[in-house]
């Protein structure tokens, strides 16, 4: 499907200090199962994202484990509380080795 | 007693039937030209719950967004011959912007209807010098969300062509021929019980508004021939081939049946 790897983050513009804002993030996955036949009767390998990462300026500020029955292009939303500005770098991680990472910055004023 | 209260119920739903095929024999052709009586068409985007509506409004939210976004960067790609669709349809497509709204077309050279996805194949292997990839190819796919992005807004056109008319009429006849093991048309569902419940879900009026579409079952964007296929396995048919001539004079009569709605690209669906 992807020609290169894909990911729609949103982050709030014009955030005041003490804000709690809502960072929402997609990212083009398969999340193939492992648990489904192909056409042949064979097992379709796992390839799914098993983790996804944020931080604000190295401190982590939210992460999940992701499991099979996570559905294709997995959206997350979180809530996080604007003390400053600073860099998000949201990173997911997966099977056969598969590793995305995104920077957006985060303006507080 | 609850024989009795079925035939009453029967009765009740055949007048209700034939109230129904005497304002049809009354009213004028389908479409928004008539200007006669409201417009009763509706989206499936209007029987959608409260939060797949929210999540196809938001663009930040909306999965279909994925493939927007590469059927952007494809836009600007050249290909192994160093041309690029960018190159002939300017850099931010606005000779082709409303390209999603006005196809299928007539095409002239193989006297056939010409959808969006078929047209942007032809053009990528024609100028571009890529091998064919069918209207859920996945570039095909990517750059098909992006043009129907481009003309979200936009009414459907029926080009006003009658080299298009026998198509209109031969997938007029397809939508009301009963097919398959469980003998339904297309008009049984999506005319006379669109709004009822087929199980859980609400069954839709089924206007092509919104393709490529995301559904939610295929965890994918998916074409407009995609979904018709589904709907005829559905009915324990034999889906038409791709580029039959059965799929595009369905495609042409449907999209004529929408004419006039707004393009949403691209939706979400259940």
């Amino acid at each position: 499907m992807a020609t290169a790897v894909r990911a729609l983050i949103h982050v709030p513009r014009q955030v005041r200090r003490g804000d709690v804002v809502e960072i929402r993030a997609t990212i083009a996955h398969v999340m193939e199962t492992g648990h489904r036949p192909d056409s042949e009767g064979s097992r379709v390998p796992r390839d799914i994202v098993t983790r996804f990462e944020c931080q604000l300026d190295g401190t982590p500020v939210f992460a999940a484990d992701v499991y099979p029955a996570v559905a294709a292009n997995p959206y997350f939303a979180f809530a996080l509380r604007a003390e400053r500005s600073g860099t998000l770098v949201l990173t997911w991680e997966g099977d056969r080795g598969f590793r995305h990472r995104e920077t957006t910055a985060l303006e507080v004023t | 007693m609850t024989r009795r209260a079925g035939a009453a119920g029967a009765a009740a739903l055949l007048a209700g039937v034939l109230a129904a095929c005497s304002l049809a024999g009354s009213a004028p052709a389908l479409g928004p030209a008539t200007g006669v009586g409201a417009d009763t068409r509706r989206s499936g985007f209007d029987d959608m719950s409260a939060a797949l509506q929210a999540l196809q409004r938001d663009d930040t939210q909306n999965p279909g967004m994925l493939w927007v976004h590469e059927g952007q960067a494809l836009w600007a790609r050249r290909a192994g011959n160093g041309r690029s669709c960018a190159g002939c349809h300017g850099a931010d497509g606005d000779s082709v912007a409303s390209a999603a709204a006005r196809h299928p077309v007539f095409d002239a050279e193989t006297r056939r209807p010409l959808t969006l996805a078929g047209r942007i194949d032809r053009c990528r292997q024609r100028h571009l010098g890529l091998p064919e990839e069918g209207a859920d190819g996945a570039e095909v796919l990517a750059l098909s969300a992006w043009l129907a992005h481009r003309a979200r807004g936009l009414p459907i056109e029926a080009p006003d062509d009658a080299r298009l008319a026998p198509w209109r009429e031969r997938g007029e006849t397809l939508w009301r021929r009963r097919m398959g093991q469980l003998d339904l048309a297309c008009h049984l569902c999506h005319d006379e019980r669109a709004g009822e419940r087929l199980g859980g879900a609400v069954i839709p009026q089924g206007h092509p508004t919104g393709y490529p579409t995301y559904r939610l079952e295929w965890q994918s964007l998916g074409s407009l021939q995609r979904r018709i296929r589904g709907c005829i396995v559905g009915v324990r048919a034999e889906p038409f081939a791709a580029d039959a001539d059965e799929s595009l004079a369905l495609e042409v009569w449907m999209r004529r049946r929408a004419a006039g709605m707004t393009i949403e690209g691209v939706a979400v669906r259940p």
